[in-house]
């Protein structure tokens, strides 16, 4: 039970340190809200106008402002592996791993902070679609699930370039490879389109591919009228499941980073 | 009482042989110096000693543990100044401090006087509020020796504190390093390539060559090693030259990886 406790409280710590930086510098925070406006404003715009893409009856901006949260979150986290380099780079890496702290803790840390830096995303996207008459639903539980959705692909995907990070070890790599992981993780998702349009092939990835549950998940908390293809137990299920693996490997890896 | 010991201690990379069995006792209340040119291992013997890297072969027990099968003890035992930055430029003093009292489990109640007491003994209580960022290199290095000393560790490993550090911040460094021993009884642990710095910090040197020990002593036996006619004066850089140097005018080993040497630079850059 001890480890439990010393794995939550350090794992708090780690959260508590990229927090104090976000306060002391909050740009970041402001221009991650601009790029999901523009996805809406522009592409959802058009897109909305062509009718192209089955939804199921429901028009096309409320299919697709969940979605382009999803994106926004993504495209956060899969680069938060350059920031686990610059610390390593700097010596704080060093520091961290010769204090107390269980590997776990540092990278669990490091997978909510990330969770947190994805609200203000949701804050802007739940305001904007609003603006831009996506049905939203209002029920406090939905917005907590919302938040809950959001903030596990957060921590998902920035644990999963957490280990990228630790494996390529470079800058220059990890760039080269975030650009790669990112393009299939979106188009293999139903992020902006559902499923049912892919060849069979790429169904199945989608299927084992954890942006899908978080999509989904997403659009049922987010918009009326919608309902959760995979059911909200099982998106939240594939969620964690992925969080735990993921976090389990990487605090095995993360000690490599320095080596 | 020896609070360190080496026995074989060996690390490789590949086919490059880092540390060779390196055998070393320290006991407790030294100030021990392992001195060695870039690539002589010092690094690789800190980080091994720290719990950072595993070691090949061979074993180290710090503060009486195991640093392998007892890693997360060692780490409560030793406090760590790494050559490169080891404090948060985008956070203040205080904050950087708080942080690592909560990393290190001290109780709530005490975290504030112990911040307090560790910016004093550094000379920094006036700077607590201040952004790191702002901080010139001497007193980010203060700092980090007091980020590393707050659950007061029985052994403080310092890995080339002075390194990029001008002769006025370099000697407050080294008054605080000595002020810590003197009031907290640490014992140090401290490598560098400053023949200064080892006469003025440490009571026993350690020189290490290509990976191996080459000599061992305090300073004073390590100058009567070389056995030079009484009355010659003998200072640490002959010692150094002798020991590290190679036979027959043959030029230093110039080691250090590309990495070690880019970090080397950059801590002196960001320091200076």
């Amino acid at each position: 039970m001890r480890w439990l406790r010393d794995l939550v409280c350090k794992t708090f710590v780690i959260a508590e340190l990229e927090v104090l930086r976000l306060r002391h510098d909050y740009t970041e925070v402001i221009t991650r809200g601009v790029q999901p406006v523009l996805w809406l404003l522009l592409f959802g715009e058009v897109f909305s106008r062509a009718r192209a893409i089955p939804t199921g009856g429901v028009p096309y901006l409320d299919f697709m402002a969940p979605g382009i949260l999803a994106q926004s979150v993504l495209f956060v986290a899969i680069f938060y592996g350059i920031g686990i380099i610059w610390e390593r780079d700097l010596g704080l890496t060093n520091k961290l791993l010769v204090s107390p702290t269980p590997r776990a803790a540092l990278v669990l840390g490091k997978a909510v902070s990330a969770g947190v830096r994805a609200l203000p995303q949701v804050v802007v996207i739940f305001v904007l679609a609003t603006l831009l008459g996506v049905r939203m639903r209002w029920s406090p539980l939905s917005l907590l699930g919302l938040i809950a959705a959001a903030f596990t692909g957060a921590a998902l995907f920035s644990t999963f370039s957490l280990i990228i990070a630790c494996l390529v070890k470079t800058r220059e790599r990890f760039m080269g490879i975030g650009q790669l992981m990112t393009m299939p993780l979106f188009f293999a998702s139903n992020a902006i389109y559902p499923i049912s349009m892919m060849p069979v092939w790429l169904r199945w990835i989608s299927r084992v591919n954890p942006l899908t549950y978080e999509v989904d998940a997403l659009r049922s908390l987010m918009v009326a009228g919608t309902a959760s293809a995979f059911g909200l137990g099982l998106d939240f299920a594939v969620l964690l499941a992925w969080t735990v693996v993921l976090v389990a490997l990487g605090a095995k890896l993360y000690p490599r980073v320095v080596t | 009482m020896t609070i360190l010991e080496t026995h074989g201690l060996t690390k490789r990379f590949g086919d490059l042989t880092a540390l060779d069995g390196l055998t070393l006792g320290v006991e407790a209340g030294e100030a021990f110096g392992l001195l060695g040119p870039n690539g002589a291992g010092k690094t690789t013997a800190i980080r091994m000693l720290t719990t950072l890297l595993p070691p090949t072969s061979g074993d180290a027990r710090v503060a009486g543990l195991d640093v392998r099968r007892e890693a997360a003890a060692v780490r409560r035992a030793i406090g760590y100044v790494p050559q490169a930055l080891s404090v948060d430029g985008s956070l203040t003093a205080c904050e950087n401090l708080l942080i690592f009292a909560k990393l290190y489990d001290l109780p709530r109640a005490e975290r504030a006087g112990r911040i307090q007491a560790a910016l004093a003994l550094v000379g920094l209580s006036d700077f607590a509020g201040k952004l790191v960022r702002e901080f010139s290199g001497g007193m980010i290095r203060r700092l980090e020796i007091a980020q590393s000393t707050l659950h007061r560790p029985r052994l403080l490993f310092l890995d080339e504190p002075t390194v990029g550090l001008d002769p006025l911040a370099r000697t407050a460094v080294w008054e605080h390093v000595e002020r810590l021993r003197g009031e907290l009884g640490t014992t140090l642990f401290l490598t560098t390539h400053s023949m200064e710095e080892a006469d003025s910090l440490c009571s026993r040197l350690a020189i290490l060559h290509r990976g191996k020990l080459a000599a061992v002593g305090t300073p004073a036996e390590l100058k009567a090693s070389l056995g030079r006619p009484a009355g010659t004066e003998v200072t640490l850089d002959d010692v150094f030259l002798h020991y590290a140097g190679d036979p027959l005018g043959a030029p230093l080993p110039e080691g250090g990886s590309f990495r070690e040497t880019s970090r080397e630079r950059r801590t002196a850059r960001r320091l200076g």
